[in-house]
């Protein structure tokens, strides 16, 4: 009888306002990650959009044109194979925000499932899987890719995949940890209480309240898989050339820094520090849009 | 203005606060927390401050210590302690000052003490610091110290560290530290908010014991009117960071002057409240205190409100020797508005939002009035509607549901023999190999709940009340026992047939805070049962929503905030909706209002009876509060430490309790007048609950009861009927037993089929 009520002349049942719009606003707010994610956005034009507009040939070497110092016909010089730098820097750019976005995405998803199954299962399941966590822990990732290195032809695909399984041990920790203390929430038990399953409890309840620390989390992930690359990179042990990465071009610098090339070091150098920083900031921006309490009304 | 009541010149004053002003400088405002806040302790007095949460009077006591967040500020007035002024001595000089001259202790022990050190370490600490005395020599003095607090074996003790001590014990160690320097005043705010009541009967007794022996001065901060009455000498009420009424404690309870003082003793439920009326309330909600409108900050809410309260604010006036009140027109100076007068009390629109009153909030009485208009009915006065005229309405009989007879109505909840034990496990905690030892939550107890009536279920924290309710409300597997909710036994059922039958009973949490998703809207949350139940397509649901929420008294609008849009009672009225959304017979209800301020308790009590009327709900409330038992229940449970020890009509049990524990329980209740309490014996129930692990034999209760001889270590005692439906578990009940039939569902001989452990 009290349904009539709803169906008052004059109102209507107000659906909310979209929720991209006042993220977005949070995001802009922030003006330390707004200006993250325009650096981020420069540095994925520069390197998808730039050899389009800059053209090199960035294939064959040409011993003729080794170390020039940066001039007209080459910006930033020729790397020590006679390739010209800046488009080297594009290319490898490319492949250094792959890895990174790659990483990030795949170790956060990988940790962020398998860490909410063991903390909301808890018991014998969560002490074995947790304790599978903590063995490959114990392995140093660089161990991982100088085994692989030795076994298969190392691409990128196969370097994303070693760096994920690597990284999202650490993510599986924080959110079954997460996970632990919202399954004991009171909103949780409710849920329950009125007949909710599993899936929905996770997908309602532990996920959007997880959100927060993983989106944080998922951005120092891509910073960190940006420097794990350049570290593997800098050992050799990255895809053969003519594919590049900013790592790579560091290491190449760092072998002819005595001889005054600075443009085959410094270059690369400030970029990987502005995409790291940048991605770094950008998650603080995120973690603020995901947090409700921020958001202004 | 400076004035403040002088009383007994004869006694130093030790410490006066003239005009003290406090201030939270936020980001984007700033937030006056204490406003011209003026007032005088003296030696060996207790000043008692009261108010609700925000009031400024916990401010109050920092502001006076020192002690305040990097974001407040001093910004005027004096703090004189003897000469000196507080407010003008540097950071070093006030540490010598804290722990040294002043003290405080706090409402939680376990945070205010240092879990790394044990507690003879942590009380010589003052010692050490201010006097330099020697290790010895100080550890000396804390076991001194330890003693009179009555800590029981202080010696062993001293060596044991926080977590190994009680709540109770813990507060006994924190006066301990308070006092080792033997300060002039003590500071203490909401020192047994965190405890039970029959602990904090022992506490507030020692500050007393200690306050005259050492001629302290006291400050007491505080909530609970009960508290005060006992306690205190003279009271200050604050309200919305003023200071609005200060007398004498005997004149603030005789001669009420300030409306809100006034409304704040009525809306307190009484033990002797009669469960057939409504409580008077304080309609809406403190005022935001970085958006004030300027005149007198209660009006919005006052009912004896007139056009000039919205004008000018109120100061502090001496209406009588030493009764100081901030109101233009205090109560009984002039003839109670009339009846038929309600535009004069301002409507109480109820800001949806702390931080910002938006369109919801002025929405909200229209909604009523239209459901009201639509269903040609009139709702009971809640608080969303502009405020009942004329006296606080009381004395309405709350209709044809309790009138009638619920001791003859069918029983819906049949509890028997039920058990529930926690193992203590040791080891790698893999859930491997057999229990060390158990938590004995539930020991046996089988009563009965008739459909349409309230029971309370009454207990010291740990008794098991709790789990009892979580196990009722299918959220917890018993050990042994059965629950058959409408002859069903919901525990025996499995997946689908399980997550149907939960839509019969549900649960409604203490805390509003934790019960409510954060990050889901509230239109989503209430709809998440209907969802989850698949009851109606997603019009019929979000209709349903909607009359939900009418229901609670709040703006449809509602639907699109976030929970942390709403304050405290909003929030449990929001919790209260999703209860309600799959139309279930049975809520269990987990200590319903005692995250709540007293006026906005009594709004949701009021809520909770008139949705009982109007659908016929069976109640379970858990509650430590006797008062709120008292006023919501038909019948009342009292357990001791998974037992059940007492049980039957309120009326009879409070009335004509049998069992020692109840008759201790309702003794130790601080009652709102002074006359009362300050009549009653000290502390009725002595000690502290055994632990549940290793229960003591035969009564359990033998322990800390005054009656207790041999026989009651031997033998567990049996029921036995003390009148119609009034059943008793003790060797020697304080009255004598009668021969009646026992009430449905309860066996006279509790015999544990595992044999008792």
């Amino acid at each position: 009888m009290i349904a009539q009520a709803a169906a008052l002349p004059g109102e209507e049942i107000s659906r909310p306002s979209s929720i991209w719009k006042q993220s977005l606003a949070t995001f802009i707010e922030n003006r330390l990650a707004l200006a993250g994610a325009i650096v981020l956005v420069l540095l994925i034009l520069f390197s998808f959009v730039g050899p389009l507009l800059y053209h090199t040939n960035q294939t064959a070497t040409n011993l003729i044109n080794e170390n020039l110092a940066p001039s007209g016909s080459h910006l930033l010089g020729t790397t020590p194979e006679g390739r010209d730098e800046l488009g080297r820097l594009m290319v490898g750019g490319q492949s250094t925000i792959e890895v990174g976005l790659g990483v990030g995405v795949l170790a956060t998803l990988f940790g962020m499932v398998y860490g909410s199954v063991a903390g909301y299962l808890g018991g014998v399941v969560d002490a074995v899987m947790m304790r599978i966590v903590d063995a490959l822990l114990s392995i140093p990732y660089l161990f991982f890719v100088v085994l692989l290195a030795a076994l298969v032809q190392v691409n990128l695909l196969v370097l994303i995949l070693v760096l994920s399984a690597v990284s999202w041990l650490s993510t599986a920790r924080l959110v079954r940890g997460e996970t632990l203390s919202l399954r004991t929430r009171d909103f949780v038990s409710a849920s329950t209480g009125f007949g909710s399953r599993m899936r929905h409890v996770i997908a309602r309840h532990i996920t959007p309240n997880l959100l927060g620390v993983v989106v944080v989390n998922g951005t120092l992930k891509v910073a960190d898989a940006i420097l794990a690359f350049a570290a593997v990179a800098y050992l050799g042990l990255g895809p053969a050339p003519p594919a590049t990465n900013w790592g790579e071009l560091i290491s190449a610098g760092i072998n002819n820094l005595f001889d005054g090339y600075w443009w085959q070091l410094w270059p690369a150098g400030v970029l990987i520090v502005a995409i790291v920083i940048a991605v770094n900031v950008i998650g603080d921006g995120l973690s603020d849009v995901v947090e409700v309490r921020l958001q202004k009304r | 203005m400076s004035q403040d009541v002088m009383t007994d010149p004869g006694k130093r004053p030790v410490l006066q606060v003239q005009n003290l002003r406090t201030e939270f400088r936020l980001r984007s405002s700033t937030v006056v927390a204490v406003d011209d806040v003026s007032l005088t302790v003296h030696e060996g007095e207790c000043l008692g401050l009261v108010g609700e949460s925000g009031c400024g009077k916990s401010t109050t006591g920092l502001s006076i210590m020192r002690l305040l967040p990097r974001i407040g500020h001093i910004t005027g007035g004096k703090v004189l302690l003897g000469e000196r002024d507080l407010t003008t001595l540097s950071e070093a000089e006030m540490r010598k000052v804290r722990g040294n001259d002043v003290a405080m202790i706090f409402q939680d022990p376990m945070t205010s003490l240092n879990p790394t050190s044990t507690i003879g370490v942590q009380v010589a600490e003052p010692l050490r610091i201010h006097f330099g005395t020697h290790r010895k020599a100080a550890a000396k003095r804390a076991l001194e110290m330890l003693d009179l607090v009555g800590v029981p074996n202080p010696r062993e003790r001293m060596d044991d560290y926080p977590h190994q001590l009680s709540g109770g014990l813990r507060q006994r160690v924190m006066i301990a530290m308070a006092l080792t320097a033997q300060p002039k005043l003590l500071i203490a705010d909401e020192p047994t908010t965190a405890l039970d009541v029959t602990i904090q009967a022992q506490i507030l007794d020692l500050l007393d014991r200690l306050r005259e022996e050492l001629s302290m001065a006291v400050l007491l901060i505080t909530h609970d009117m009960g508290v005060i009455a006992g306690r205190t000498d003279r009271v200050m009420v604050m309200y919305a960071a003023k200071a609005v009424e200060s007398t004498s404690t005997a004149e603030l309870f005789e001669d009420t002057r300030h409306p809100y003082a006034k409304a704040l003793l009525e809306s307190v439920p009484q033990l002797t409240a009669s469960s057939s009326t409504l409580l008077p309330t304080i309609p809406g909600q403190p005022p935001d205190l970085t958006n004030l409108t300027g005149g007198c900050r209660f009006a919005p809410r006052c009912r004896h409100a007139k056009p000039d309260c919205g004008t000018a604010e109120p100061t502090l006036e001496e209406l009588e020797a030493g009764h100081l009140v901030a109101c233009f027109h205090p109560v009984g100076s002039e003839p109670e508005p009339a009846a038929d007068a309600p535009e004069l009390a301002a409507p109480a629109p109820e800001p949806v939002a702390d931080e910002a009153a938006d369109e919801p909030a002025a929405e909200l009485p229209t909604v009523v009035q239209r459901v009201q208009a639509v269903l040609g009915i009139t709702l009971e006065p809640r608080p969303a509607e502009p405020p009942p005229a004329g006296p606080p309405a009381a004395a309405e009989p709350v209709g044809a549901q309790a009138a009638a007879d619920p001791m003859s109505a069918p029983v819906l909840v049949e509890i028997e023999r039920l058990f529930k034990e926690y193992p203590v496990r040791r080891g790698l905690g893999l859930g491997f190999g057999p229990p060390a030892a158990s938590v004995k939550a539930v020991s046996g107890i089988s009563l009965t709940i008739r459909r349409g009536e309230t029971f309370g279920l009454a207990g010291e924290s740990g008794c098991g009340k709790t789990t009892l309710g979580r196990i009722v409300a299918g959220h917890e597997h018993p050990t042994a026992g059965t629950v058959r909710i409408d002859g069903k036994e919901i525990l025996r059922l499995h997946g689908a047939e399980l997550r149907r039958g939960r839509r019969q009973q549900q649960l409604m949490f203490q805390d509003p805070y934790a019960s409510l998703n954060p990050r889901m809207r509230v239109g989503a949350i209430i709809r998440e049962p209907l969802m989850v139940q698949g009851s109606g397509n997603r019009r019929q649901q979000w209709e349903r929503v909607a009359e939900l929420l009418g229901e609670i008294g709040l703006s449809r609008r509602a639907m699109d905030l976030y929970p942390h849009e709403f304050s405290g009672g909003q929030r449990q009225r929001i919790g209260l909706a999703r209860a309600l959304a799959l139309n279930p017979g049975l809520i269990v209800a987990d200590e319903p209002v005692s995250a709540l301020d007293v006026s906005i308790q009594s709004q949701i009590l009021n809520l909770m009876k008139r949705l009982q009327r109007d659908h016929g709900l069976t109640y379970m409330v858990v509650s430590h509060d006797l008062s709120v038992l008292r006023y919501l229940s038909d019948t009342i449970g009292v357990m001791y430490l998974g037992k059940l020890v007492e049980y039957g009509p309120a009326d009879d049990v409070y009335d004509a309790p049998a069992h020692p524990y109840t008759h201790g329980l309702i003794q130790t209740i601080p009652v709102p007048d002074p006359k009362i309490e300050r009549t009653k014996e000290k502390a009725a129930v002595r000690g502290e609950l055994p632990s549940p692990v290793h229960p003591p034999s035969g009564c359990r209760f033998r322990t800390r009861c005054p009656l207790a001889q041999e026989l009651c270590a031997q033998q567990e005692p049996p029921m036995q009927v003390f009148g119609p439906g009034h059943v008793a578990a003790c060797h020697f009940p304080l009255q004598p037993p009668t021969t009646l039939e026992p009430p449905p569902g309860v066996q006279l001989a509790m015999t544990d089929p595992r044999g008792d452990a």
